[in-house]
């Protein structure tokens, strides 16, 4: 597949990235400023969940700890932003570190060939482990450098500020900036990545790995590498997250949260990367909305939708519409020649 | 001596723990490949019929004995003739549909009885003396109760009928079908025994723990990576897995304390499926139970 071919396959998410960037320079003067930093939050959950579209969906690695990198790279920032003082070099080792222990986990996963659900079952583990790890660390033992990790109530986040400029901070309403252009950024790498060469392997093995194996993959290799490039992507939103909310609690690691990733993917549809990140809005707001009233349990509800979408649109909102669209157009099609065979004969 | 006999203890009830909040998850894995991710919340709902059983004036030896795994069976009954048995081979969406479950009891707890219990119950039974140290009598009675549970799931699938038939089943629907048994209706029994299981252990935790709406999670994380390590043995495998875990957590807990004991517990399991990822009983004690 030549660099071409790749363009063209590209085609819908240029488009989906340009709308998102008419968003990002509108919306400052459309909304208000309260909306635009739950936005932030919004964005920063919808590069989590395009981060999972692509493992799941792309790489079919049935990843249920999504959670654990994005809070492990939130904590990971948190921690290096108050010891170096600024944020330029803590948004990168916020992103080697939730790769790096992604690449170790994979090792021990992939190369041990332990199957798809068990792969689930251990990712939500680790997760969990997290949350009781974390949640213990309260008091003046647990720091690493100057930063207590504060247990229970997190820490407080530091502000980003300008690449090597320690002194500008930047402001909520710029943050929104930052978080949009990195979703952009991040759903274009992620549309360029499934349709680039590795992309197409990683999908092949999905669909079928000993066939893939025999025409000689290694589907260790390739799964390895999408479960880490997809930890890096989740570390990111979680950079944004703590930036939005302005701290990180182990509330991240908990069972609703893991199971939240799950929803938006299940919900936008595994194999799209823009179903995934359209439901995390949709979603965010149903569940902020919910958080009004006290009737409705969010946990009941998102139960419901979770079994609903498993039972009856196993596939996902975008998947359905687009084959919908297709089927409406194609009998159509269908018809006409049907029609102009009749006439010929 | 009396330390040692003491830490012994904790060991053995470490992994008699460990044991009793899997046996149900391993039961309806083992003979069902379905992982119910729904099991914490099982273990819940058994703790929360005893609280409410015991707060309405039941005696809780009646309680823990023999409402909650009645009450959580029935539970699991009607899950598995709701959702589950359209799921059947369909291991991903089961998971899925499942967590979904969890969520939806979570949900359905926290709106009748609040996000907090107020009633916690204290465990009966007193202290005993081990030389200058003590332990919980109620925590000897614990590792009794799973040692006794262990052989009644033996004895149910080794030498009833119904044992024998559900083994059959499982190995062999289609035969067993054609030898007039009713598949769906051992499928139903066996997922509402593993429920039933799982609610006696959750009922029987429940004055050690005490009942919140989410403590399922606390449980699911050391249940699952348990039952994963022992493989598809139900009874070999948990034993296996949770002598093996239990005894890495309570031996780190000892040395370090409890937060590191717990990581311990997941690494050595992590370690421990890269060189068999079937689980233990994917290659040693392969045809036992």
């Amino acid at each position: 597949m030549n660099g071409n071919d790749t363009l063209r396959a590209m085609k819908p998410v240029f488009v989906f990235a340009l709308i998102g960037v008419v968003f990002m320079f509108a919306a400052p003067y459309v909304l208000q400023l309260f909306t635009i930093i739950n936005l932030t939050t919004a964005i920063a959950l919808a590069v989590l969940a395009l981060s999972l579209a692509l493992v799941w969906g792309y790489g079919g690695i049935l990843c249920f700890g999504q959670v654990a990198f994005f809070g492990l790279g939130a904590y990971a920032y948190t921690i290096a932003a108050i010891n170096f003082g600024g944020s330029t070099w803590a948004i990168l080792v916020a992103v080697m570190v939730a790769s790096a222990f992604a690449a170790i986990l994979g090792y021990f996963v992939f190369f041990g060939r332990v199957s798809d659900v068990y792969l689930g079952v251990i990712t939500l583990t680790v997760t969990l482990i997290f949350f009781s790890l974390i949640r213990r660390t309260s008091g003046p033992d647990y720091k690493i450098g100057n930063a207590l990790i504060g247990g229970f109530n997190g820490v407080t986040s530091p502000p980003l500020n300008l690449p090597w400029d320690t002194s500008s901070f930047l402001f909520p309403e710029h943050v929104f900036y930052v978080a949009m252009a990195a979703l952009i950024l991040c759903y274009v790498f992620c549309g360029w990545l499934v349709n680039t060469r590795f992309g197409r392997v990683c999908a092949g093995i999905r669909e079928n790995e000993l066939r893939s194996e025999l025409l000689g993959y290694d589907s260790r290799l390739y799964k390895l590498g999408i479960f880490t490039i997809s930890a890096g992507i989740a570390a990111i939103g979680g950079v944004l997250f703590c930036n939005g909310v302005g701290r990180i609690t182990p509330d991240v690691f908990n069972l609703y949260n893991a199971a939240l990733t799950i929803i938006w993917v299940i919900v936008g549809g595994r194999g799209t990367l823009i179903g995934p990140i359209a439901a995390t809005f949709g979603l965010f707001y149903l569940t902020s909305a919910l958080g009004g009233q006290s009737v409705l349990n969010n946990n009941l509800v998102l139960g419901v939708i979770l079994i609903f979408f498993v039972l009856l649109v196993p596939k996902g909102v975008a998947p359905t519409i687009t084959d919908w669209f297709t089927k409406r157009r194609k009998p159509a099609r269908n018809s006409r020649r049907r029609r102009k065979q009749g006439r010929s004969t | 001596m009396d330390l040692v006999v003491a830490v012994l203890f904790q060991l053995v009830y470490g992994i008699a723990n460990l044991a009793l909040i899997s046996l149900g998850l391993a039961i309806i894995f083992g003979m069902m490949r379905v992982i119910n991710l729904a099991h914490g919340e099982f273990l819940m709902l058994g703790g929360y019929t005893v609280v409410v059983a015991t707060n309405a004036g039941v005696n809780i030896w009646i309680a823990m004995l023999i409402l909650a795994p009645l009450v959580v069976g029935l539970i699991g009954v009607i899950v598995e003739r709701l959702l589950i048995r359209w799921l059947y081979g369909r291991m991903v969406d089961t998971l899925l549909a499942t967590w979904g479950l969890s969520l939806l009891l979570i949900g359905l707890v926290t709106s009748i009885f609040g996000a907090s219990t107020g009633t916690t119950i204290s465990p009966p039974l007193g202290i005993i003396r081990i030389g200058d140290y003590s332990a919980s009598g109620y925590e000897l009675f614990l590792i009794g109760v799973t040692v006794v549970l262990f052989i009644a799931v033996w004895a149910t699938l080794k030498l009833t009928k119904l044992g024998l038939v559900a083994r059959g089943t499982m190995q062999n629907p289609e035969m067993s079908a054609a030898l007039g048994v009713s598949n769906t209706r051992i499928y139903m029994i066996t997922f509402g025994l593993g429920a039933a299981v799982t609610g006696l252990a959750g009922g029987l935790l429940a004055p050690v723990t005490g009942v919140l709406p989410t403590i399922g999670a606390t449980y699911i994380a050391k249940a699952f990576i348990t039952v994963i390590s022992g493989g598809a043995s139900i009874l070999a495998g948990t034993a296996a897995g949770s002598i093996l875990l239990g005894g890495v957590n309570g031996i780190f807990a000892f040395i370090t304390g409890p937060t590191i004991g717990e990581v311990a517990l997941l690494v050595s399991a992590i370690i421990l499926l890269r060189l068999l990822p079937r689980g233990i009983t994917g290659r040693f004690f392969r045809k036992s139970l």
